[in-house]
């Protein structure tokens, strides 16, 4: 679980973490052809436009400055609370000072973080679309990656405090995290939630009477084939992640494997049978969001747990992901478009305790717990600070002409499907 | 209100600590983070209730 263990990482290891690491980037595509798919047509460029700007932001904010807080060096920012060391902040050097020299494992920790934060960035991008701002999403993306997303990260994968919880309190192995649900999808989940309660909702979302208006996802066949792609980064992820962070061998990787796909594809039986129970038909775009937040819960436990456990898990995740969807619009106001808060919010806190529960060890749900504890009590509020702070500099919000006529006219000059007959608002009820 | 309630949730953050602090391994160890997370969870329900008399307000 201790990162800066030194462990033996044979060529072996390294040559089939970079390969998998560079299939990777397909679980990013997936997620950003989910969000453009389940946004409106009239901001459809805006969307995967938007998606390259802020994963190139956040990316290069990460390489210049939040690199140096992610890692985990000896000179690492402790302070001591009841005789234990508190490890809260990597002290690494900036801009990628002395990279070119570091060791492969440590250079291949820095290419799993760099993907992970265009990740992490992409996630709250959905859930402001059609009325957040390109330059918005820029600043999101640049203070998740040079400050938020580090810190986690460090917690969790630079042998910060959480991963030193086994060592210092007997709390299991510490809080894991192999695929990432803590430092990339819990994280972006509740990045997400502030997101949508600073930007608010959608013009005519939540009318003055009756029940909210109801704005489908313009193109379902996106979010659908994004899902499919999005199984083989995720594939990719969980497995370099495990040979990464939880230390297993290569002839281990393929239960992770096996624990992946079963998770996802019990989440989508579960979800198309809610949907097909609630609605009378399945809904397609729930089961999108399904399949995903099925991907997410695996991604905790993929590594640790075992097969039939991971059916269990993908199969909750299935049944709380379109009911929370449900949930949030409905009941409490909240319009979340790619439904991000619901698949990578609530499914990954749902899989991060799970993990726990399954991943038999003496102190491991504690551990477990305390990480969720952390994302919802610590760094939900932060993030709602800061963001508070940013959008009084720069608006997340477009204006309200800007939104009527679409984010692709008003931010790029043109839309993504010039031949098309863009509705006005009132169609939709 | 939903300043109060983002308030209370680092309290429930603070209750988890606390537990790994005051307690060995023990199930009440898990119990008191347990509470914590409750707390969380309330202090997010007061959050988000307060976010829709804000949005009431403002249709």
């Amino acid at each position: 679980m201790n990162p800066l263990t030194p462990m033996p990482f044979p060529e072996t290891s390294f040559a089939l973490t970079l390969g998998l690491l560079l299939l990777a980037p397909m679980a990013i595509a997936g997620v950003a052809l989910v969000n453009t798919g389940l946004g409106r047509s009239r901001s459809a460029a805006q969307s995967l436009l938007g998606s390259l700007v802020v994963i190139s932001t956040a990316v290069i904010a990460f390489a210049l400055v939040g690199a140096a807080i992610a890692a985990g060096t000896s000179a690492d920012h402790v302070f001591h609370l009841v005789s234990k060391a508190w490890n809260w902040a990597g002290a690494g050097p900036l801009f990628l000072k002395g990279f070119t020299f570091a060791g492969p494992r440590a250079q291949l920790a820095f290419l799993f973080e760099l993907l992970s934060v265009a990740l992490v960035a992409l996630i709250p991008w959905g859930s402001g679309a059609d009325r957040l701002r390109l330059p918005a999403g820029a600043a999101i993306a640049a203070i998740m990656g040079a400050v938020v997303f580090p810190l986690v990260a460090h917690w969790v994968w630079g042998n910060g405090w959480l991963a030193q919880l086994g060592i210092n309190f007997s709390a299991g192995s510490g809080f894991f995290d192999g695929g990432g649900v803590a430092a990339i999808h819990a994280l972006g989940g509740v990045a997400a939630l502030a997101v949508v309660w600073i930007a608010g909702p959608r013009q005519g979302k939540f009318p003055r009477e009756g029940l909210s208006t109801a704005m489908p996802g313009h193109n379902v066949v996106y979010a659908l084939l994004g899902c499919l792609i999005a199984l083989v980064g995720w594939l990719a992820w969980n497995m370099a992640g495990s040979l990464l962070w939880l230390n297993t061998p290569p002839s281990g990787l393929v239960v992770t494997a096996v624990n992946t796909v079963l998770s996802a594809t019990a989440a989508l039986v579960a979800t198309f049978s809610v949907t097909r129970i609630r609605f009378g038909k399945p809904d397609a775009s729930l089961c999108a969001n399904g399949w995903l937040g099925g991907l997410v819960a695996s991604s905790a436990c993929a590594g640790v747990v075992s097969p039939m456990a991971a059916l269990f898990i993908g199969l909750v995740a299935g049944i709380i992901t379109p009911l929370l969807v449900e949930l949030f619009e409905l009941a409490l106001s909240i319009d979340d478009p790619s439904g991000a808060i619901s698949v990578h919010g609530a499914a990954g806190l749902w899989g991060l305790a799970a993990a726990g529960i399954f991943a038999q060890q003496d102190g491991q749900f504690v551990a477990q717990l305390i990480g969720v504890s952390t994302l919802l009590g610590l760094v939900l509020p932060m993030i709602y600070v800061i963001f508070w702070l940013a959008n009084r500099v720069l608006a997340f919000r477009v204006d309200p002409d800007g939104e009527r006529i679409g984010m692709d006219l008003h931010e790029l000059g043109g839309n993504a499907y010039p031949e098309f007959v863009v509705h006005r608002d009132e169609s939709y009820r | 209100m939903k300043y109060a309630g983002l308030l209370v949730m680092p309290a429930g953050f603070f209750l988890s600590i606390a537990a790994i602090l005051l307690f060995p391994p023990s199930p009440q160890r898990a119990l008191f983070v347990l509470c914590g997370l409750a707390v969380e969870a309330m202090g997010l329900v007061v959050a988000v209730r307060g976010h829709m008399q804000i949005r009431g307000e403002n249709r």
